[in-house]
């Protein structure tokens, strides 16, 4: 292979395989927010249901 | 009582199905997103569009276009909870009801692909069985079109050809038992079977390519950079066209599966990993296909730019069968090729379906089961008459080209332009969005999503109906064009329009939308800018 195509073929691997890993590890370090606006608890009957809590 | 997480009253609703979790929505999200353009369409366009050079417009496209209207998407069908046609009904709320016929027109886009996607995935299942003996002889080209399809000229027929008909079938009665198993027993369970079995069977092939003699002149042809060919607009057009038609966005799949995701769920940062995945398996399908072709070229003693057939059907089913011919463990190289195609296909046509299903489950008020036996057997029926006789090459070739360049190019549109612009719904999307997710997007998505987007997409839009009318389409007849291609589109939008009218099984509009816009924030200062990762 010439050069300038292995120089463009690890660009395309690391830019794109690189983003990848990327999103993947931010992903796995939050994979969730931890402050959710109240409400949006989702009981499995989400469609009919409320979610209820007697006080 | 808690207010918490109620939206909907209706006491005899089902529940609304779910993915299991975070893990199986980015895995069917990708297995939708990977399909048969990964493989057989990304490869030549980027060879043909300046080689190296081609990444800097398609990682553009990717980042400016692909991933903002894939966040649309995700918005829309995460915050108004429903099929197509239900969420773009919420978002138009009281006085934009009849947007609802957006989202049926991208259902009926989607019912019109399956019609002739589930063939190609017939194809590839024949070929996978046809690599064990290397039934195509010496003779890939003349196989395939004349012992296989047994093509005829454009036109209607009802001689039915057995060898595509068996396959046909078996995959629709395949996607009927998944679909109607539901969406976690069903169409996440085979994603997260189907896709790392793909990328090992995919990730094999590309090593044993890569071993060929002459793999590094092909990898040659791919990656050397052609600069002067960024100065051409067509080459941008095709980078944004690649990753438009590659990201399963703007035709209902991606607002359907976000609707399946819990409510309080990451959107955003899934997104990422679902939109890089896929353009990581373009890579991986690239140096794979380039690799075998420069073995091809090799054999051929001739240069890589001198082969034909670099995409598509040509590609798969003439070009390939003529390397797997003359490869030292051929029929081994072909069961990986054609079993990848068939798994990538499928898992991408239970996306399609899957939008289909729920829009009927839900106006209908049908259970996954109903929707998917009664949508699954009238489009059975329909894609065994068009495409599994002699005449299906042609039709297919036809319905494709206008079902994705302008079906779902305007579909992109008018989502974007209803969104942003008629109903100013782009800084309630976007709360949501930030509401939700771990990466946020600034007023930058808006602009990319809303004027960028529609721009470029408009611009395709308009040179590709005035090249259709003045040029017409691969030599075929006017009348098979305006009878197959324009008669696609005038279904499609029939279609929509009969749907929408139907009356609802259960009252959609029973509904409010969590989390709900703060009282004291005008809608257009709901979506104020947070720290960190801002887009």
């Amino acid at each position: 292979m010439t050069g300038i195509a292995i120089f463009f073929l690890v660009l395309a691997i690391v830019l794109v395989w690189g983003g990848f890993t990327v999103s993947v590890l931010y992903l796995s370090r939050q994979p969730d927010r931890h402050d959710f606006p109240p409400g949006g608890e989702d009981d499995h009957r989400e469609d009919i249901a409320p979610v209820e809590r007697d006080t | 009582m808690s207010q918490a997480g109620v939206e909907q009253h209706g006491q005899h609703r089902q529940p609304r199905e779910q993915w299991t979790g975070q893990v199986g929505f980015i895995l069917a999200a990708i297995g939708s997103a990977v399909g048969l353009g990964n493989i057989w369409r990304f490869p030549g366009v980027a060879y043909e569009n300046g080689g190296g050079a081609f990444l800097i417009p398609y990682l553009v496209a990717l980042i400016t276009a692909g991933i903002p209207i894939l966040f649309l998407d995700y918005a829309v069908g995460h915050r108004f909870r429903g099929s197509a046609p239900t969420a773009f009904r919420r978002l138009g709320g009281p006085r934009g009801r009849s947007l609802e016929a957006l989202g049926w027109f991208q259902v009926a886009i989607c019912f019109v692909i399956s019609l002739y996607y589930t063939v190609v995935i017939a194809w590839a299942l024949s070929y996978f069985v046809f690599s064990f003996d290397l039934r195509w002889g010496d003779d890939p080209a003349g196989f395939l079109v004349g012992d296989y399809l047994q093509a005829s000229d454009p036109g209607f027929s009802l001689s039915f050809v057995p060898s595509v008909l068996i396959p046909l079938v078996l995959i629709w009665v395949a996607v009927i038992v998944v679909l109607a198993l539901g969406v976690a027993r069903g169409v996440q369970r085979v994603n997260v079977i189907f896709l790392p079995l793909l990328v090992v069977a995919f990730a094999a092939l590309v090593v044993r390519a890569l071993f060929l003699d002459g793999a590094a002149e092909g990898l040659n042809a791919l990656f050397t950079p052609d600069f002067a060919a960024l100065a051409d607009p067509n080459v941008w057009i095709a980078a944004y066209s690649q990753i438009f038609f590659s990201l399963s966005i703007a035709f209902g799949i991606m607002i359907t599966y976000a609707s399946y995701r819990r409510r309080r769920s990451n959107l955003t940062t899934p997104g990422l990993v679902v939109a890089f995945a896929n353009s990581s398996f373009e890579i991986l399908a690239g140096i794979g296909v380039f690799a075998t072709l420069g073995f091809f070229a090799f054999q051929q003693g001739v240069a890589v730019g001198e082969l034909e057939g670099l995409t598509g059907v040509g590609l798969s089913f003439i070009t390939f069968p003529a390397i797997v011919s003359q490869m030292p463990g051929g029929p081994i190289f072909g069961i990986l090729f054609f079993g990848s195609l068939a798994m990538a296909g499928f898992t991408s046509l239970l996306s399609v379906l899957q939008v289909v299903s729920a829009g009927f489950q839900e106006k209908f008020g049908l259970t996954p089961r109903q929707a998917a036996v009664r949508v699954g057997v009238v489009a059975a029926v329909l894609s065994i008459l068009l495409f599994s006789t002699t005449t299906g090459l042609l039709a297919l070739d036809t319905v494709d080209n206008w079902a994705n360049n302008i079906g779902i190019v305007l579909s992109a549109i008018l989502a974007s332009v209803f969104a942003f612009w008629v109903l100013r719904k782009g800084p309630e999307l976007r709360y949501h969005l930030n509401s939700v997710s771990t990466f946020r997007v600034g007023g930058t998505w808006t602009v990319l999503a809303g004027i960028l987007a529609p721009v470029i997409l408009g611009y395709m839009l308009i040179s590709r109906i005035v090249s259709l009318i003045v040029d017409g389409y691969a030599d075929y007849p006017q009348w098979y064009l305006l009878a197959l291609g324009w008669g696609a589109i005038a279904v499609i939008v029939l279609g929509a329009v009969l749907l929408t009218v139907l009356r609802w099984r259960q009252d959609p509009d029973d509904f409010r939308a969590w989390p709900p816009l703060p009282d004291h924030t005008p809608p257009h200062h709901a979506a104020a800018p947070a720290k960190g990762g801002r887009r």
